[in-house]
């Protein structure tokens, strides 16, 4: 792993890159890119990379977080991708940079390196967005999705039963996302709308690509989806088996499991 | 008239029957309203020193308390709602206390704090002669859905105010409005002295709506810029004037900031009458509002509560109130006052405390306030989700300390009150005879 540091100017460390205990020898050095932090990351999308570079560290793994803003470089060896909601204004600041890069990413999904895209970051990963007055804006097609502009905004509490379990978190999103025919989604909805409040589904996964309307953030509260992805990532960085280091995740489960409590009890009851 | 009358007299028993229950209610604006729909234009419409709105996103109740005593000290008879009852039949229900029968609100000038949304709705209703815009962050995006949208809602305020506006020149949310205004309002700018500019936190979101970089004009001599000299201490230039130096019993940049936010506005609203002694000596003696880095003496130590509801909001009282470690508590709710969504707690960093740690944490949201502060490795005694349990503990566990509160706002509301019984301060809404 060599050749990452200094030569893309363009990129700056991030804030969440900066703290946490180095935990003995390192197991490898993990790439994690932020897309658009200033323009597509309200709502708390950078607790996720706080998160995943939290827990990338304490399982005994070097992270370096790589902000990468409209006209910079990507690194070249990336090994984990998160890009998060914004808002419409945001998302047209964005389109014409991510075209640039959309081969490049394309590919890396393809190798199999781990995305976690969230609300209008998983809108652009789909095939189209469709405005309310019938404009189609083209996505980058790594997940086969397409999102429509709807009047209603779906707002609120959000658990989907997945194959990492039951994962929690608050979607806000007036886009309403419909699975083509084999498009796999993250799972399915128990409490909250999901995709688009009628199908039941929530969310869609292609290889190590996950596509999600879950902010909350959603990883720090869901450890098992995080470390799904770092291990993937980790598999990437160093082409051996992830080893995972062993985590304390007790306020984790405990926030988890006392919201997803509430909001069952609150789906049930209406 | 009589039904204005009627809509007094049904008003002002349902505050009496509030305010034996506890008070703080809106319910009694709500009844007025019923009886009479036009109650408020009635009661506003002919206040001949104007009718001035703050709005914005942090800083509204603070603001207002200041900028209605620096008009009040210049001999005015100012209305205002002073208990950050920020709906329109909140400032129903804080008028009906000194309204007479007739209606008629026996006033100078109205200074009336109200959210985002209920100032347009107010708007409809009243025209404001002035409106004061303090800024945009994201906050509550359960109920405005976008950053974007609090900016929209700000301008139609400002399109439909008829003599004048300020508004704050470092958030290019609030300064791009300038382009939005009706014809012949006039314009000031209130900020931070580009001079010390450099040396502050970045208090602002950033707008990322536009590709060019917002220019603003240089200061004129109506612009108040905020000067601190240390800590505590600071001046508000115009021009060659000054108003300073002077320390407010509130602690922190983002007093300082509403100071000269409220000086600014009280200029414009008094004209020639201002005068920056009488100014000076009424914003040193202004109290914090309730909640808001007020300071409890509990049991012969100090207790802080310190109302925190986004991360801009909550950046900066760190700022202001990290580099003093004292026995902190972090009580998180969710309700719909406090916003739903508690994402935006990964927005805050929370580096400041990781020295002296976290005593406790609480509220609906205490486990995830726990998980958000191991993530920038700050330690944390427990967590104790229930409010009342939570503070007796922290009192129990920190008995010879001052003791800091950082509560979202049903939190702040349910801490205050137990507060208030246990040490016998005024009850929420009774801060004017306090």
């Amino acid at each position: 792993m060599s050749g990452q540091s200094s030569s893309h100017s363009s990129n700056e460390p991030s804030a969440a890159d900066a703290s946490g205990p180095a935990v003995g020898a390192s197991k490898g050095l993990v790439n994690l890119v932020h897309l658009y932090p200033r323009e597509m990351s309200i709502y708390g999308d950078l607790g996720n990379v706080r998160c995943l570079a939290g827990r990338i560290r304490r399982h005994g793994y070097d992270v370096r977080v790589w902000d990468h803003h409209p006209g910079s470089t990507l690194p070249d060896e990336p090994h984990l991708f998160m890009g998060g909601g914004g808002q419409d204004s945001g998302q047209g600041r964005v389109e014409e940079d991510l075209a640039a890069i959309a081969d490049r990413l394309r590919g890396l999904a393809t190798d199999g390196v781990p995305m976690l895209m969230i609300c209008g970051m998983y809108q652009l990963f789909g095939n189209a967005f469709i405005t309310v007055e019938g404009q189609e804006l083209p996505g980058l097609g790594i997940l086969d999705v397409t999102t429509r502009g709807n009047a209603k905004r779906m707002i609120g509490g959000l658990v989907v039963d997945t194959e990492w379990g039951q994962v929690v978190g608050f979607e806000n999103h007036s886009g309403s996302t419909v699975l083509a025919p084999g498009q796999a989604p993250l799972g399915r909805v128990l409490a909250g709308n999901g995709n688009n409040g009628s199908d039941g589904t929530e969310g869609a996964r292609t290889d190590n690509v996950v596509g999600c309307y879950l902010h909350g953030p959603a990883l720090p509260a869901n450890p098992p989806l995080a470390d799904a992805l770092i291990a993937a990532a980790a598999e990437h960085a160093t082409g051996r088996p992830f080893e995972p280091g062993e985590l304390d995740d007790t306020l984790a489960d405990e926030a988890r499991t006392r919201q997803i409590a509430r909001l069952l009890k609150t789906a049930k009851a209406s | 008239m009589l039904r204005t009358t009627a809509a007094v007299i049904a008003g002002k028993a349902a505050r009496v029957a509030a305010r034996l229950r506890g008070g703080g209610s809106a319910m009694p604006g709500l009844v007025a309203e019923r009886v009479d729909p036009a109650f408020l234009t009635h009661a506003l419409g002919r206040v001949p020193g104007g009718v001035v709105v703050v709005s914005g996103t942090n800083g509204k109740t603070t603001t207002t308390k200041m900028l209605a005593a620096i008009v009040a000290a210049h001999g005015r008879r100012v209305f205002t709602n002073p208990t950050g009852s920020n709906f329109t039949r909140g400032v129903i229900s804080s008028m009906l206390g000194e309204i007479p029968l007739s209606g008629r609100l026996d006033a100078d000038v109205a200074v009336l704090e109200l959210d985002e949304w209920h100032a347009l709705q107010f708007a409809k209703v009243v025209t404001p002669t002035h409106a004061l815009l303090l800024n945009v962050a994201r906050d509550q995006l359960d109920r405005f859905a976008e950053i974007d949208t609090t900016a929209k809602l700000l301008a139609s305020l400002a399109e439909q105010t008829r003599d004048g506006v300020v508004l704050n020149r470092d958030d290019s949310f609030v300064a791009r409005i300038d382009g939005s205004l009706g014809e012949g309002v006039a314009v000031r700018w209130f900020g931070i002295d580009p001079v010390v500019a450099d040396d502050l936190p970045p208090l602002h979101e950033a707008d990322a709506r536009f590709s060019d970089e917002l220019a603003v004009p240089d200061a004129g001599a109506d612009d108040g810029l905020l000067h601190p000299h240390d800590a505590r201490s600071f001046s508000v230039h115009f021009g060659g004037d000054e108003v300073g130096p002077l320390e407010l019993k509130q602690r922190g940049l983002a007093a300082m900031i509403n100071a000269t936010a409220a000086t600014t506005m009280a200029r414009m609203v008094l004209g020639s009458a201002f005068s920056a002694r009488t100014a000076l000596t009424a914003l040193q003696a202004v109290t914090p509002p309730f909640g808001r880095g007020e300071v409890i003496d509990a049991g012969g130590q100090p207790l802080e509560l310190v109302l925190v509801k986004n991360p801009a909001g909550f950046t900066v009282a760190l700022g202001t109130y990290g580099a003093e470690p004292v026995a902190t508590m972090v009580a998180i709710n969710d309700d719909y006052a406090d916003g739903q969504d508690v994402s935006w707690l990964y927005d805050v960093s929370f580096e400041s405390l990781r020295e002296k740690g976290v005593a406790l944490t609480s509220g609906i949201r205490g486990y995830d306030m726990a998980l958000r502060l191991s993530y920038d490795d700050v330690p944390v005694g427990g967590v104790e989700l229930d409010l009342e349990r939570a503070l007796d503990r922290l009192l129990a566990e920190h008995p010879d300390e001052p003791r800091r509160i950082f509560c979202t706002y049903t939190a702040m509301m349910r801490l205050r009150r137990l507060l208030a019984a246990r040490y016998g301060l005024a009850n929420f809404g009774e801060e004017a005879s306090a």
